[in-house]
Order: C-alpha cells, then sequence, then structure tokens
C-alpha cells in the first residue's frame, strides 16, 4: 500500500518535499531513468548553446588550437559584412514568399480533399507522397525540371509563348525557384495538419451556418476559417523556424550562387564554419544572429497571431 | 445563393430533417455525373505528381533522348541500364545500408531512452526534476545551426578519445547525438501522464519494480505514442543533410542524401544517370510510406495537433 500512496503523490499531486528514506530512494530511481537521455541532450544540445556563444566571443579557427577572446569583435563584424545583410534580405525574401505559399496550397488542397468522392485515397496519397522525399531528392528533380536548356519548364513556358528563363542560372530568378521547390515538398505536410483541423470541425456548426442562411463562401470564411486558426498560427510558426533555417536546397541547387543571390544566413554560416575557412568564432555569431532573429520572428507570431486565433476550449 | 430560401424554409422544420432535405434538393441542380471536385483535384494532382513522373521517365531514358529540346514525353527506348551505370558510378547500396542502420538504430535509441526520461518526468518525484525538464526543454527552442558547431568539436573529441566509431567520419556519428531528444522525452511524458495510474499502482502492489512497471504495464498502453515518436524520428534521421555533411567524409560512410548529393557533384550534367540514382535513393522510402502512409500521416498531423 506504501508503494501505491508514494506514486500517487508523486504522479499527480505536484511535487512535495522529497526528503527522508522514500524520497531518497525514489530520487535515486528517478535519476537512473533520466541519466542516459540526460547526458545526450545535455552534452549535444544544452553544452553547445553556452559553448557556441563563447566562442562567437573568441577567433576561434578549428584548426589551430589557440584561439583569443576578441570580445564583440565578431559582432561588430557581423553589423559591417555586406554578405550579411545580404543573406539576411535573402531569407527574409525567402520566407515571406515561402510560409504564405505553402499555407495557401495546403489549405486550398486540404478543403478539396476533405470530401469523401471517389478516388481520395489517391489524391490524398500523391500529396501526402512529397513528405516522404528528401529535400536532397527534391532539389535533384527541380533542378532538372527548371533546367535552362533542356528543362520541361522551359518547354511549357515555349508553348505558351513565354520567353526562355535561366532560372537557376539567373540570380534574379533563383531564389524563387528555391520558393517553389520547398513550396511543392513541404504542401504534403501542410496539407495533413489542415487535413487533420478540418475533421475536428464539428459538422452541426458548419450544418447550423447553412441553416441559418449563410453561404459556401461565407460559411467557410466565418466558421471554418476560425475554427483552423490554431492550425494556422501552428503551421506559420513551424513553416517560418524551417524557413530561416534553409539550406538544403540551397547547397545543391545553387551553393548560395549565382552571385550569391541564394546565399541565406545558414547557408553563409556553413560557408565560414565548414567550406572555405574554419571560423568557428564568426560563424557561431552568425549562428547567434540567427537565433534572435527566430526567437523574435516567432514571439511575433505567437503576439500577433494570438489576436486572431480562435480556440474552443 | 440558391440555397439561401430553400435553406430557411427548412430551419423551422428543425435541424435534422432540414439538413436531409437540403441535400436532397441540391442534387438534382448538379449537371455533372461525378463531383465537380474532382475538376480541382486532378490538375492539382498532376502537379503534384508530375516531378515523380518526369524523374522516373528520365530515368529510363537514353542520354541523347534526355538532352533533346523539345524534350520527348514518352521515351522511345526503354533503356534501364541507367541503373547498374549509376550503381557502378556510386553505391547506393552502401548509402541505403548505411542510412537504414543509422535510422534503425536512433529510432532503438530514442524510443528507449526517451521512454525512460519521460517517464521518469511524469511520474517519479527526484531531486532537481523540474530544473532538469526546464533546461531540457529550453533546448527545444534553439536551432540545430547554434549547437552544430561544438557538435562537431564534441564529436570529433570523442572520436579520438573514447568511443573510435562515433567520431567524425563514422556512422556512429550519425547516431550518437541524436540518440535522445528532447522532443522525445516531453512527448512520451505528456503521453505517459494522460494513462490512468491505477494500473501502475496495481503492479507496484503486486511487487513489480519500478522497471517492470515500465516495461510491461506503461508501454504497452503507449503503442500509439512510441508509434508516432518512431516515425517521426524515422523521417527526420533519413532525410537528415545538413549534420552528415558536416560529420562525415568518407563515401563509404555515407547516407543516401550525402550520398546522393556528391553523385550529382561529380556527374552534374548527366541527367539519366542522376534520375536513375535519385530513384533509388527515394524509392525505399517511398515504399515504406505507402506502406505504412496511415502511421506517418498521423504521427505528422500529431505534431500540429499537440504542438501549440
Amino acid at each position: 500500500m506504501t508503494a501505491s500512496v508514494a506514486l500517487r503523490r508523486s504522479g499527480r499531486q505536484g511535487l512535495s518535499n522529497p526528503r527522508g528514506r522514500r524520497g531518497r530512494v525514489e530520487s535515486l530511481t528517478g535519476w537512473a531513468f533520466v541519466t542516459p537521455a540526460t547526458v545526450i541532450i545535455g552534452l549535444f544540445g544544452a553544452a553547445p548553446i553556452i559553448w557556441s556563444l563563447v566562442l562567437s566571443f573568441t577567433n576561434d579557427n578549428g584548426l589551430t588550437s589557440g584561439s583569443a577572446f576578441i570580445g564583440v569583435r565578431n559582432y561588430k563584424a557581423l553589423a559591417h559584412d555586406p554578405v550579411v545583410s545580404q543573406a539576411i534580405e535573402h531569407t527574409v525574401v525567402y520566407t515571406a514568399l515561402f510560409v504564405p505559399g505553402t499555407m495557401l496550397v495546403g489549405l486550398f488542397l486540404a478543403v478539396a480533399m476533405n470530401r469523401k468522392i471517389r478516388f481520395m485515397w489517391f489524391y490524398r496519397t500523391a500529396a501526402y507522397a512529397t513528405m516522404a522525399i528528401s529535400t536532397i531528392s527534391e532539389a535533384l528533380v527541380f533542378i532538372w525540371l527548371f533546367d535552362p536548356s533542356f528543362g520541361i519548364v522551359n518547354y511549357i513556358f515555349s508553348l505558351l509563348h513565354i520567353p526562355q528563363q535561366a532560372f537557376l542560372n539567373s540570380p534574379g530568378e533563383a531564389l524563387y525557384v528555391i520558393v517553389v521547390m520547398t513550396i511543392w515538398g513541404w504542401s504534403g505536410f501542410a496539407v495533413v495538419i489542415y487535413l487533420a483541423a478540418l475533421q475536428g470541425i464539428p459538422q452541426d456548426l458548419v450544418e447550423a451556418a447553412a441553416i441559418d442562411g449563410a453561404g459556401r463562401w461565407e460559411t467557410f470564411r466565418r466558421i471554418t476559417l476560425p475554427l483552423l486558426s490554431p492550425a494556422s498560427l501552428f503551421l506559420a510558426v513551424w513553416l517560418t523556424i524551417n524557413a530561416l533555417q534553409l539550406f538544403d536546397e540551397v547547397y545543391l541547387s545553387t551553393r548560395g550562387g549565382p552571385l550569391g543571390a541564394t546565399t541565406v544566413l545558414v547557408y553563409y554560416l556553413f560557408e565560414q564554419a565548414f567550406q572555405t575557412n574554419f571560423n568557428f568564432g564568426y560563424a557561431s555569431a552568425i549562428a547567434y544572429l540567427l537565433f534572435i532573429v527566430i526567437l523574435v520572428v516567432t514571439a511575433i507570431q505567437f503576439r500577433v497571431g494570438r489576436r486572431f486565433t480562435y480556440y474552443r476550449s | 445563393m440558391t440555397v439561401v430560401p430553400e435553406a430557411r424554409e427548412m430551419s423551422t422544420a428543425g435541424a435534422v430533417s432540414g439538413v436531409r432535405a437540403r441535400t436532397t434538393m441540391v442534387r438534382p441542380r448538379r449537371r455533372l455525373p461525378f463531383s465537380p471536385w474532382h475538376l480541382v483535384l486532378i490538375p492539382a494532382t498532376i502537379v503534384l505528381l508530375f516531378p515523380f513522373v518526369w524523374l522516373i521517365v528520365t530515368s529510363i531514358e537514353t542520354p541523347a533522348e534526355a538532352l533533346r529540346f523539345p524534350p520527348d514525353l514518352t521515351p522511345h527506348v526503354i533503356r534501364l541500364q541507367n541503373y547498374p551505370d549509376a550503381l557502378a558510378a556510386a553505391p547506393f547500396g552502401r548509402f541505403f545500408l548505411n542510412s537504414a542502420v543509422v535510422a534503425v538504430t536512433t529510432v532503438i535509441c530514442n524510443l528507449v531512452l526517451c521512454a525512460a526520461a519521460g517517464y521518469a518526468f511524469a511520474r517519479f518525484r527526484f531531486l532537481g526534476r523540474t530544473a532538469l525538464f526546464i533546461v531540457m526543454m529550453a533546448t527545444l527552442m534553439v536551432p540545430f545551426q547554434v549547437t552544430m558547431i561544438p557538435q562537431f568539436i564534441i564529436t570529433k573529441w570523442l572520436g579520438v578519445h573514447l568511443l573510435a566509431g562515433a567520431g567524425i567520419g563514422h556512422i556512429g556519428a550519425l547516431i550518437v547525438p541524436n540518440a535522445a531528444t528532447a522532443f522525445g522525452v516531453f512527448f512520451l511524458r505528456q503521453f505517459f501522464r494522460t494513462l490512468p495510474i491505477e494500473y501502475e499502482e496495481a503492479a507496484l502492489v503486486d511487487g513489480a519494480n519500478r522497471l517492470a512497471v515500465l516495461w510491461r504495464v506503461v508501454l504497452p498502453l503507449s503503442a500509439p505514442a512510441l508509434a508516432t515518436l518512431a516515425a517521426l524520428t524515422f523521417l527526420d534521421s533519413w532525410n537528415n543533410f545538413l549534420w552528415p555533411l558536416i560529420a562525415i567524409n568518407s563515401t563509404a560512410a555515407s547516407t543516401l542524401p550525402l550520398g546522393l548529393a556528391t553523385f550529382q557533384g561529380a556527374h552534374s550534367t548527366e541527367w539519366t544517370l542522376l534520375m536513375a540514382g535519385n530513384v533509388m535513393s527515394l524509392a525505399p522510402m517511398m515504399v515504406v510510406f505507402l506502406i505504412a502512409q496511415r502511421y506517418f500521416v498521423r504521427s505528422v498531423a500529431a505534431t500540429g495537433l499537440t504542438g501549440i
């Protein structure tokens, strides 16, 4: 019986003072259970957060063993580095196009797929399949589709009498091609999130609106869309966090080019840390800049999003 | 909208009959023998599937056909030789094996370590529990790029001084840092807290120890949560690119995404070869995904529903 009491106390009813013999035994058991995961997460997840902050105040270059504290010089250099400001601009433009684009595509497809008609399993599977493809496979296919000389997209353009484009070879277009390929790659994810949310909407609300004389569009705008707002907020935040960390597609398709036109923050960080040189100090400063950007953007999204988000419970 | 007057009449007749009447009255207005939504969904599906189709078409063309403009939409000769050629140019079998070993091991480690930690956080009282949990959750907010450089340094050190198989250049380097995740701990803790505590109490009264309770009572009740965590961890591990790019420097230890990227760098204009390699890289995951589609979809949906 005592075991049962101990378990009940520890489980549901908050924390009481873990002293006394029973408490100490439970403390030991508890630590035995959490230690393996704690070692891994502490070593590879928690400690590096502090470590890279420290690195960002040094001139560590990875190869030579000596590194010295140089104060905020890395951060000062960041502020004057023209590549950084360009990288921020590219990252922001990319995010501003990719996030709403993916959400609209996902919402449109999910609404179309939220009904019981024939072949629906096939339509849904087609959308879900984009989730199973890795970013590298996805980028490789799209480089071929958008190949300036032999790609099918330019062929379709020629049929429509649109002039031939250089796509990934053009500094003015490359980033937009990456937007298109990533929207395609994430559309399955957005569909899954929106479909799950749509299926959670109680039908009686929609029917009540129809009975009250609301048209389809009106019902969608005033009933469905507000009820989807938690899913929309989640997607906006999740997609933004991922968009700000864009790397794989850029690495495979353009390596930040042409003429630096697709150098986004993470790509520049990678270049500084592991490509041409091992500027661990400077790269860590870029990483912290990225971290702050993500924190600020996410905080703003939550703050603004809350106002437009409707929670039923 | 023409529905409006009908619907108004019905609202007086009561909700249930109103709905039924409305649907039956709308039907005669339809002129199409099928749902008009097909007209939206068919073009959308073509756009979604086209990259896959074109990928496969290119992978069985002759190199000359692939470089024809305007392109041949239907290849005249089916050239399966591209596949052996791609295999001769890069060891895709090896990449697949590496990816599979890394993903499966990572999943197993995560299930074991996160279940143990998640259970302790859900049910035990121990000194420092809250503080430890807060620190773990804080790591969830930090993007990988922030921890990447120290992770590289630690992994390098680990390989030189402690465990050669987990050092830079070995596939162990892809497993150990991801063997437990804060997300996994959090996710399972949340799930364990929803389980009725009475079963666990009964087992304890019967003299089982805590580990036996977790193994015999809690985990069998947690199959859906474990499957979700397994699916998400597997997808993450299988598609991971940035960390293998940094941590692996040989073909022999490459995973599929890394091997494919290297392959592309070496054969950037041989499109038939590249697409054959690409098909081989994505086919295994596609097959697994199609078979277990329901699990994957449910798992991904769970991130959205529990996320915020």
